[in-house]
């Protein structure tokens, strides 16, 4: 059949470009290469899961479960434990969402309540900017200018005050005060999700029907009543969605992490303390490793891999439901 | 909305007998924090934003010369110097991973939005892309490692380009589904109807129609992969001279270059890199303006 509409095209072809029958080699090979491209970004998550799966392998079947729990990174004594790291991931994605969702909440509530007409646009076009400079600066900005300006005005009088009192002593003390550690790593992060949560409330703000808001207004509402009481309860479950993309994207976030939290394999009570995160360690050693090092970072890509995926599924389950309803 | 009456006893009760105001001072005082709160929230971004361009433009103009774009980066410990291999490379990485990325990304959005549409496999497949979205590029560099330097034995251009372009792709494909679902379906009927098979269909009318759309796609894309880091670090890495047409070994490109020069300890080094995250920064600014004024002018019309 396709043969055949193929030879009565090309016997036309020569005198007219006569209408085309639909179907034939062209139209089913376009189809086969959207279908394959498609398949092509399954793909791309599959050989990245299998590939991090592969290359840490060894370093599970060495150590086994207490590769998660043991502390110990000796390159010398080839031994290798995640715990460290995953808590310096953990701690500082929390703080990211501590101190990074108030702010995007309270920039997506000026944006679509308080901000004067003229001023919305390039308000949130500023914000929005913000979501596309690239890590490096932002780890850049944090070394140079965030955490000098952190450690003179913030860890060192921190420090003074809380020393010798009982927990606040170990939560908030530096022992050097240089600036970086993994509060200072949150607050970088901070900023960072700071775009994305932000643009993605007020998109979900946005989408609010007027009359709701205006009601509420019309019985003698204030702005807070208005927000509290009308707004968040309509969009909050993909507020909460927006707020799992930012910690996605905290656990993950590598360059700027690398510059601010100091690369250290210590376990610390303190804030003000260096550690390390999982992305942060693979980027500082994995050009110099091999061997069962080499399968060790390997395999803290493979728990960066399951936890960030399983918030990311989370947070998209979430956003898209509310689009649906 | 009925569930949650907002107002529970906010009348007359307490008319202020000094303030002129019938306001409950406890709402008067609510409102007052959340309008000053969130005002410093947006303030706060916007000073942000501003330090981090101020920063780049002080120190960035500082080491600002026409050597920058004819001299290759220095040796350690050397005078001088520019950053034209590490922009060199930097345009050939990306040009290599947007012409990867686009046809994939292109005709995988086509498959999402015309083909597959409702189909059981173009849901996972839209789901998985809007998570590969997300992901952390490290991860992708971790992947592209093992996939290519391992078994080409050596960092390669083709490797971080090959990163670059996993990268780039689920944004394209995003922007593409996005567009083309944008096309009235009554464009798409008018052309089946006058015969044509559903690829010239997409090809003649739906693409033409969404083409603002998919170029802004790829923008985006390219502002995207322009300043990525992490993927390059373990597949393109660096080098510190020109690279050999074959694309072979390390590539200098400016985002690897930023990140060893910013540590390092000589002030030219350190110069370099401030020019080079200027230069960057400005670019990926610039993209995101314009991929943004072509959406706009797009709705207009």
């Amino acid at each position: 059949m396709a043969a055949l509409t193929e030879q009565i095209a090309l016997a036309r072809s020569a005198d007219a470009p006569a209408r085309k029958t639909p179907g034939g080699i062209g139209d089913s090979l376009f189809r086969l290469a959207s279908y394959g491209s498609a398949l092509l970004v399954l793909l791309f998550l599959v050989g990245i899961l299998g590939s991090i799966a592969y290359g840490g392998w060894p370093a599970f079947r060495e150590f086994g479960p207490g590769f998660i729990t043991s502390s110990a990174w000796n390159i010398g004594q080839e031994q290798y434990g995640a715990f460290v790291a995953i808590i310096g991931t953990i701690a500082s994605a929390f703080l990211a969402l501590l101190i990074g969702v108030p702010l995007s909440l309270g920039i997506a509530v000026y944006l679509t309540q308080l901000c004067p007409g003229w001023a919305r646009k390039p308000v949130s076009m500023t914000i929005e900017l913000l979501a596309s400079v690239p890590s490096i600066i932002y780890g850049m900005w944090g070394l140079f200018i965030f955490a000098p300006l952190f450690a003179s005005y913030v860890q060192i009088p921190v420090s003074s005050l809380v020393e010798g009192m009982p927990i606040v002593g170990t939560l908030f003390y530096a022992r050097v005060p240089s600036g970086v550690g993994i509060l200072t790593a949150g607050i970088i992060l901070a900023i960072m999700i700071v775009p994305f949560v932000a643009s993605i409330t007020r998109d979900m703000l946005d989408q609010i029907p007027t009359v709701l808001r205006e009601s509420a207004y019309g019985i003698g509402c204030t702005t807070w009543e208005v927000v509290r009481h009308v707004l968040v309860p309509q969009a909050s479950v993909s507020i909460i969605g927006a707020i799992m993309l930012g910690l996605g994207r905290a656990l993950g976030e590598t360059m700027a992490v690398t510059f601010v939290i100091g690369n250290a394999n210590r376990l610390s009570a303190s804030v003000f303390d260096p550690g390390s995160t999982i992305a942060s360690r693979i980027a500082n050693e994995f050009n110099e490793a091999d061997g069962m090092q080499l399968h060790a970072l390997m395999a803290l890509g493979c728990i960066l891999f399951v936890v960030t995926f399983i918030v990311l599924i989370i947070a998209r389950l979430l956003v898209r439901r509310v689009k649906v309803a | 909305m009925d569930s949650a009456n907002p107002l529970t006893a906010p009348t007359v009760r307490e008319a202020a007998p000094i303030s002129a105001s019938r306001v409950r001072s406890g709402r008067r005082v609510a409102d007052k924090i959340l309008v000053v709160a969130s005002t410093v929230a947006t303030l706060i971004g916007i000073v942000v934003l501003g330090s981090i361009l101020l920063m780049l433009i002080v120190e960035g103009v500082k080491g600002f010369s026409p050597l920058l774009f004819t001299e290759p980066t220095p040796g350690p410990g050397s005078e001088g110097g520019g950053i034209a291999n590490a922009i060199l490379g930097s345009l050939v990485l990306t040009f290599i991973g947007i012409v990867i990325a686009t046809p994939i990304g292109v005709l995988a959005g086509t498959y999402l939005a015309e083909y597959g549409r409702a189909s059981k496999l173009a849901d996972l497949i839209r789901f998985l892309n809007d998570i590969l979205l997300s992901a952390p590029s490290i991860l992708i560099g971790l992947f592209v490692y093992t996939l290519m330097v391992r078994t080409m034995g050596s960092y390669s251009g083709w490797a971080g380009g090959v990163a670059l372009a996993i990268i780039a792709t689920p944004v394209i494909v995003r922007t593409t589904e996005d567009m083309l679902r944008l096309v009235p379906s009554t464009l798409r009927e008018a052309g089946a109807a006058l015969g044509a098979p559903p690829s010239i269909v997409i090809k003649a009318i739906t693409w033409r129609a969404a083409s603002a759309g998919i170029v802004t796609g790829i923008i985006l894309a390219l502002a995207r992969i322009a300043g990525e880091t992490a993927p390059l670090l373990f597949t393109a890495l660096n080098n510190n001279s020109w690279f050999s047409p074959n694309l072979m070994g390390g590539i200098p490109n400016l985002p690897v270059m930023i990140y060893q020069f910013a540590l390092s300890p000589y002030p030219n080094w350190q110069q370099l890199a401030w020019a080079g995250a200027l230069l960057i920064t400005i670019t990926i600014l610039a993209l995101s303006i314009v991929a943004r004024f072509v959406i706009k002018s797009e709705r207009a019309r």
